[in-house]
Order: C-alpha cells, then structure tokens, then sequence
C-alpha cells in the first residue's frame, strides 16, 4: 500500500478512476450522488444506479455476485449509506464471495441531504470490513492510489474493500435520466 | 403436514433456485432442508436478503426469500424504494406469527395487519394450505413471472413441518 499523503480527490475523480479501469463488469452505485455523478462521468448499461433503497448497495452486488461467480461485481458505496447497514460488511465477510469488490466513497458526510456529518471520522469502516472477514482491505487517499489498489482488487480473490477518503465536493449534476424499470431491464440484457 | 422435504422438492420444480433469509421457528424445517443440500444463503435482516434476491433475479436466478413476519416491517422500504418501482420480483416466504391473536405479544400487532399491510403495499399474497400446495406454488410463479413483483406465501404453525411438529 502507498503512503496516504498528497492531494485528496473529490468523489467525482474517485469514481472516474474506477470507472476507467472498468469495461463490462456489473456495477451497482448506491443512491443519492454517487449515482448520479457515475451516470454523468460514463454511463454504461452494466450500472445498477440505485434511487431508493439506501445502504442495500451491497446487499444487491452480493446477489449477482453469487449468481454470477465468473463475473467480479463492483459496489460504488458511500460511508452513511454502509453505516445504514453495517451487518451487510458481515454478511459478506461470512459468505466470501471471490468475485466482489467493494468501494466505499468516504466523504464523512450525508452530501446528498445537506452535508450532515456522519459518524466515520470516529468510526473506521476499513476495519469493520476487516473484522468482518473481507480478505483484502485498503485505504486510499490519492487518485493514484485508487487506481493502483482498484486495479490490484481487481486481479486478486476476493472479497475486497477499498475505503477512499474524499472531500465533500459534490459534482452539479441531474437525477438519474432513466426509469427504474428500464435499469433493471438494461443491466439484466448487459450482464447476461 | 407437508414435510419440508417434500415442500423445498416442490420450490424447486416451481422452478425457485436461489434462497435466502432470516430464520423463524416455523420455516426451522425448511431453513434445515435448504442448509443440508448447500442451497440457504443466511442474511442478518430481512431487508438485506430482500436485496440479495433483487441482485440475484437481475443476474438470472429464481429467488426466494424466507422470513419471519416481524421482519416484514424491516422490508417496506426495500420493497417500496426497490422492488416495486424496479420492477423486482423475488417469492417472500413469510410465517405468520401472531395468526388469530394466539402467539406471544410482540408478534399480535404484525399477526393481525398483515394481509392488509401486504395489500396497502401492493404485494399479491396467498396463504399456503396442505391441500392446495401446487396450486399455490404455481400461482406464486405466474404472479412473479406476469407482474414482476414481490409476491407473498404465508405460512401458517403446523403447515409445514417446523421446529416443533
């Protein structure tokens, strides 16, 4: 792992680095801004953007990835939304599905209702997954990092969490421009 | 009484080939069929194994999620902010606890709204009998399938086989 020192990234850049690294793999995006700012930056019919349903965005990507083992499935998360359902770090701890990779934007922040603060200054989420049983756990603070550990889960066994550390800044961007029902309709065609 | 091997045979030929959930007393004897044959993916609450189905039906698996009614109430916001706008479908085994006001307090409330519960929502249910097992299997898949929704079986103390037959 690098030194976690330099710039840090807002969530957009994060999630950029991500996405470049990504072809066809199925990725689910939680609710709220992730989504919206992954939609903007590369829209893919391999997304699962999620409108609803907060702190389910691993819960969704650990069913495809059962369903799918030959395919590595990737969680875009944010940190209130896993603090809404910190058993699901468990769940996939005990179940180790190999092929799921799990990236937590870590803003301190509810970004999408305010800028509220959120208890993961205080609570370090990278060792909860530790803890859980996530077989490779990083942190990172720098785009470059992203990329290098991003790019490390994605050869690696896993389950893997990658927790990255980002300003508030939220991109200025639109809802979602799709139907939930043609999100569900056009990820089930794309990771047939 | 259906035996619960007898009833997960039946699951299976309905054609459902992913299950998860959160234990009940009620569903013991089909959660012990499901573990035995390598099949039961335990969840920590009732919403998140909601979800694990929601990725698994868009992944192409048949699922079928099992539960005790009192988490039925964990489930209104994944159903109503997920499954039901995304057009998701999953079979919800539900045990009703708390049927007929006979059950221990904390299960009367959930026992006696329920159903109506279920129909404010919008989720087509049934309650599972003996007699009418295949047809009740076969209704649940029509339904999934025709609808895309979430659709709801109950059982019942006594139907199928549980903790304490």
């Amino acid at each position: 792992m690098r030194p976690e020192e330099g710039t840090i990234p807002s969530r957009a850049v994060a999630i950029k680095a991500v996405l470049d690294l990504l072809t066809d793999q199925p990725v689910i995006i939680c609710n709220g801004f992730p989504s919206r700012e992954a939609c903007k930056l590369a829209d893919r019919p391999t997304h699962f953007y999620m409108i609803g349903s907060m702190g389910l965005a691993p819960a969704i990507g650990l069913g495809v990835a059962l369903a799918k083992p030959n395919k590595k499935v990737i969680v875009l998360d944010g940190d209130g939304n896993v603090l809404m359902n910190l058993g699901t770090l468990a769940t996939v701890g005990a179940l180790k599905p190999k092929n799921f990779i799990h990236v937590v934007f870590d803003n301190e922040v509810y970004g999408s209702t305010g800028n509220q603060p959120t208890i993961s200054r205080i609570v370090r989420l990278d060792q909860v997954a530790k803890a859980s049983g996530y077989v490779n756990v990083e942190r990172a603070r720098e785009r470059e990092d992203v990329t290098y550990e991003f790019k490390d889960m994605l050869q690696k066994d896993g389950p893997s969490f990658l927790l990255v550390k980002i300003t508030e800044q939220a991109e200025d961007v639109d809802r979602v421009p799709l139907e939930p029902t043609e999100i569900t309709r056009r990820f089930m065609k794309a990771i047939e | 009484m259906i035996d619960s091997d007898d009833f997960v045979r039946a699951l299976k030929d309905t054609g459902f080939d992913f299950f998860t959930g959160v234990p009940d007393s009620i569903l013991a004897g089909i959660i012990a069929v499901l573990i035995d044959q390598r099949l039961y993916l335990p969840a920590v609450r009732e919403d998140e194994a909601v979800a694990m189905a929601a990725g698994a039906y868009m992944a192409g698996k048949v699922p079928a999620v099992l539960m005790q009614n009192s988490g039925l109430g964990n489930c209104l916001n994944v159903l109503a902010s997920l499954n039901l706008i995304y057009r998701q479908p999953c079979l919800l085994l539900i045990s009703w606890r708390g049927f007929q006001g006979k059950d221990a307090p904390e299960h009367l409330v959930m026992g006696q709204t329920m159903t109506q519960l279920l129909d404010t929502v919008g989720i087509p249910h049934r309650t599972l009998s003996e007699q009418t097992l295949v047809e009740d299997l076969n209704w649940t898949a029509k339904t999934f399938m025709e609808k895309r929704l979430p659709v709801a079986l109950l059982l019942k103390k006594g139907t199928v086989k549980g903790l304490q037959p």
